[in-house]
């Protein structure tokens, strides 16, 4: 007879256990469900989320979907160079006859890798240095992490960034790093804000008293409850890397020639302004157009976040 | 005295800040491959010459006391010689700062006049379509470059319209006024020249307008995003029960209040203005020190480098100590806590 309610009892809390897990994932689908709600209520956050997927297809399938996928590297063609946009040449050519919308398209490749790369190395540790500064502040810890982001503060981030380019050989990938080097202090002062408040909530007491490692309270107690500002700050700032990253290239510390980037190709066509004005225009159009698809997507993003914590 | 006690602990906290960027701007320019001391006197120098200047340069030394040799001169304006003028760092930047400061000083007065401007038209006809047409404006200036605007403008202004001249401050038939504060607009008109005021502000609309372009398109939505927030609070509805004039409700109660984050921000431009003057620089040929900042980077002029980061720096940081004041000034619940905190 006991043996029968033990048995019962399992099942039922089994029962329970998976009636929890239902709901658990029922609730998960709702908030999906009602965070895309959120989103897409903005018709212009679906639009820059269809201007991002654009950008990104065109970038990753670019040899496939260009008119004329040589024309990213080192082609010449003197016999059609600065012929103007028409139904061969959309965008028409530039200085050496190579198609500027071909490599527009290829120019994606750089600013996206750029944009992607730059906040993968960043995130991470400006997001563990305002971890640690906010967990101990008011120690040593705090007053040496928090002065030295003081210091790469201290400058607009596009100067610093083009002196380490400068320093370094140019190219894409030092570029990169520059502007890395500069970014991660905005994440550290972020989450340094956060963290100095989440330490003196309840839930952060209960794991110290429980003797919960230091690891644990700050990965799994405080850091999720960061996450949000995080990727919220993280999908606007995409758009000001590209940004930064154009302009680095425009002035000849980014990518390198002959491989095409958005900046360098403006650079280069501002010389032809204004008779063949094509060369530098349809480039720069490129760049407001990528720029604002991620900013729209990232303010949708925002939203969605913002209305999920009132 | 807790404005003056505000200040100086502002001021000494910058003066840290600038002593660490001194170091890192140091190690920057140490890490870059090759002899300073055979940079300097070029390739054919023999060897003796190098390293005679190795032991001037104290390049023999460790690192640190290198450091700390190169703060002492830095300190009294001795950055060496510039690799590219072949004279001293300190008489370039003498020379090509007023240009760029007074680019944007332009460029601020716009952001500062069009942003607000266009930030109360906006929230004062909220939801209409003047509204509708400022938004898409700020938002089209948020998300393009500085480098953008300049080259459509060039291309616009300069050469479809022919109505602003496109290159340099000043005409090159008008005779430039004696040098007083390098300010040209303002060298002028102390020299009495009204016809060299007008070519030089002539030159000035353009690339102080393509520099100001972010930031008056960032300006108007922070100053109509906080109107926004503060007409719906129980103050302004209790002043206009109260029969307030509209004007009064709009100019006392709401604006001021509402310009407070638009001021902060707005510090925040101007500071970075010198930056993203680099580029606008470049384009009107614009003889500033973001030029010749660029300049001394394609060349790898260290001394240079060092020294146009460090000057940056230094306005930065006291612009932003200016716009902590004007806050301070605008806001009275900041300047309490500073009083409190004494």
């Amino acid at each position: 007879m006991g043996e029968s309610a033990d048995i019962a009892r399992e099942l039922s809390i089994e029962a329970s256990a998976r009636r929890i897990r239902e709901l658990e994932r029922a609730s998960r689908r709702e908030n999906l469900g009602r965070a895309w709600y959120k989103f897409s209520r903005n018709p212009l956050s679906v639009v820059g989320l269809v201007l991002v997927a654009a950008v990104i297809l065109l970038a990753v399938f670019a040899p496939y979907v260009t008119p004329f996928p040589r024309h990213a590297g080192a082609f010449t063609d003197f016999a059609h160079a600065k012929v103007p946009p028409g139904v061969k040449y959309i965008f028409g050519t530039d200085q050496i006859g190579r198609d500027i919308l071909t490599r527009i398209i290829f120019g994606l490749r750089s600013s996206l890798l750029m944009g992607v790369l730059v906040l993968a190395l960043v995130v991470p540790p400006g997001v563990l240095l305002g971890l640690l500064a906010g967990y101990f502040r008011g120690t040593w810890v705090d007053v040496l992490i928090m002065r030295v982001t003081d210091v790469f503060l201290a400058v607009p981030p596009l100067i610093l960034a083009l002196a380490v380019a400068s320093v370094l050989q140019p190219s894409l990938w030092h570029g990169m790093m520059a502007v890395s080097l500069m970014w991660w202090p905005w994440y550290t002062r972020l989450v340094y804000g956060l963290t100095s408040q989440l330490r003196n909530e309840y839930f952060v007491a209960a794991a110290e008293i429980n003797g919960a490692s230091l690891w644990h309270i700050l990965f799994r107690e405080i850091l999720p409850n960061t996450v949000s500002s995080v990727l919220t700050k993280m999908s606007l700032d995409v758009a000001w890397v590209i940004i930064i990253g154009s302009m680095l290239s425009f002035v000849g510390l980014g990518v390198q020639p002959p491989e095409p980037s958005l900046g360098s190709m403006v650079a280069d066509g501002a010389r032809y302004l204004p008779d063949q004005w094509w060369i530098a225009v349809f480039p720069a159009l490129a760049i407001v157009v990528v720029v604002m698809g991620f900013n729209l997507l990232g303010d949708g993003i925002r939203d969605m976040f913002a209305s999920e914590q009132a | 005295m807790p404005l003056l006690s505000f200040i100086a602990r502002r001021l000494g906290y910058s003066i840290l800040v600038l002593l660490g960027l001194s170091i890192v701007i140091f190690v920057i320019a140490r890490i870059m491959p090759g002899d300073p001391a055979r940079m300097a006197v070029g390739m054919m120098a023999p060897q003796w010459v190098v390293d005679r200047l190795r032991e001037q340069m104290h390049l023999n030394q460790s690192l640190p006391v290198q450091y700390v040799f190169w703060l002492r001169d830095a300190l009294h304006g001795d950055f060496g010689l510039s690799l590219v003028t072949q004279r001293p760092v300190m008489s370039d930047i003498v020379e090509f700062f007023p240009a760029s400061l007074e680019l944007v000083l332009a460029a601020g007065l716009l952001a500062a006049v069009g942003g607000i401007g266009l930030g109360v038209l906006s929230a004062r006809h909220k939801d209409t379509w003047i509204d509708s047409v400022v938004r898409v404006f700020s938002y089209t200036g948020v998300v393009t470059p500085s480098f953008v605007f300049a080259i459509l403008f060039v291309l616009l202004f300069g050469w479809v319209l022919r109505a602003f001249p496109v290159i340099g401050r000043l005409s090159e038939q008008v005779a430039a006024p004696p040098v007083v504060t390098g300010l040209m607009t303002v060298d002028s008109l102390l020299a009495g020249r009204l016809d060299a005021f007008v070519d030089a502000l002539h030159h000035l609309v353009l690339p102080a307008l393509a520099l100001a372009m972010g930031s008056i398109a960032q300006e108007s939505r922070i100053t109509r995003a906080s109107m926004a927030d503060n007409l719906g609070r129980d103050y302004i509805t209790a002043a206009r029960a109260l029969g307030v004039s509209e004007r009064v409700v709009m100019g006392r109660f709401l604006l001021k209040p509402s310009l407070i984050p638009t001021v902060s921000i707005l510090g925040l431009d101007i500071a970075s203005l010198f930056s993203i003057a680099f580029l606008v620089e470049l384009i009107f040929n614009w003889p500033g020190l973001a030029r010749y900042g660029l300049s001394a980077m394609l060349h790898k002029d260290l001394n240079a480098i060092s020294a146009v980061i460090l000057v940056l720096g230094a306005v930065f940081a006291l612009v932003n100590i200016v716009v902590d004041l004007i806050v301070a000034g605008l806001d009275p619940r900041i300047r309490l806590a500073a009083t409190r905190s004494q």
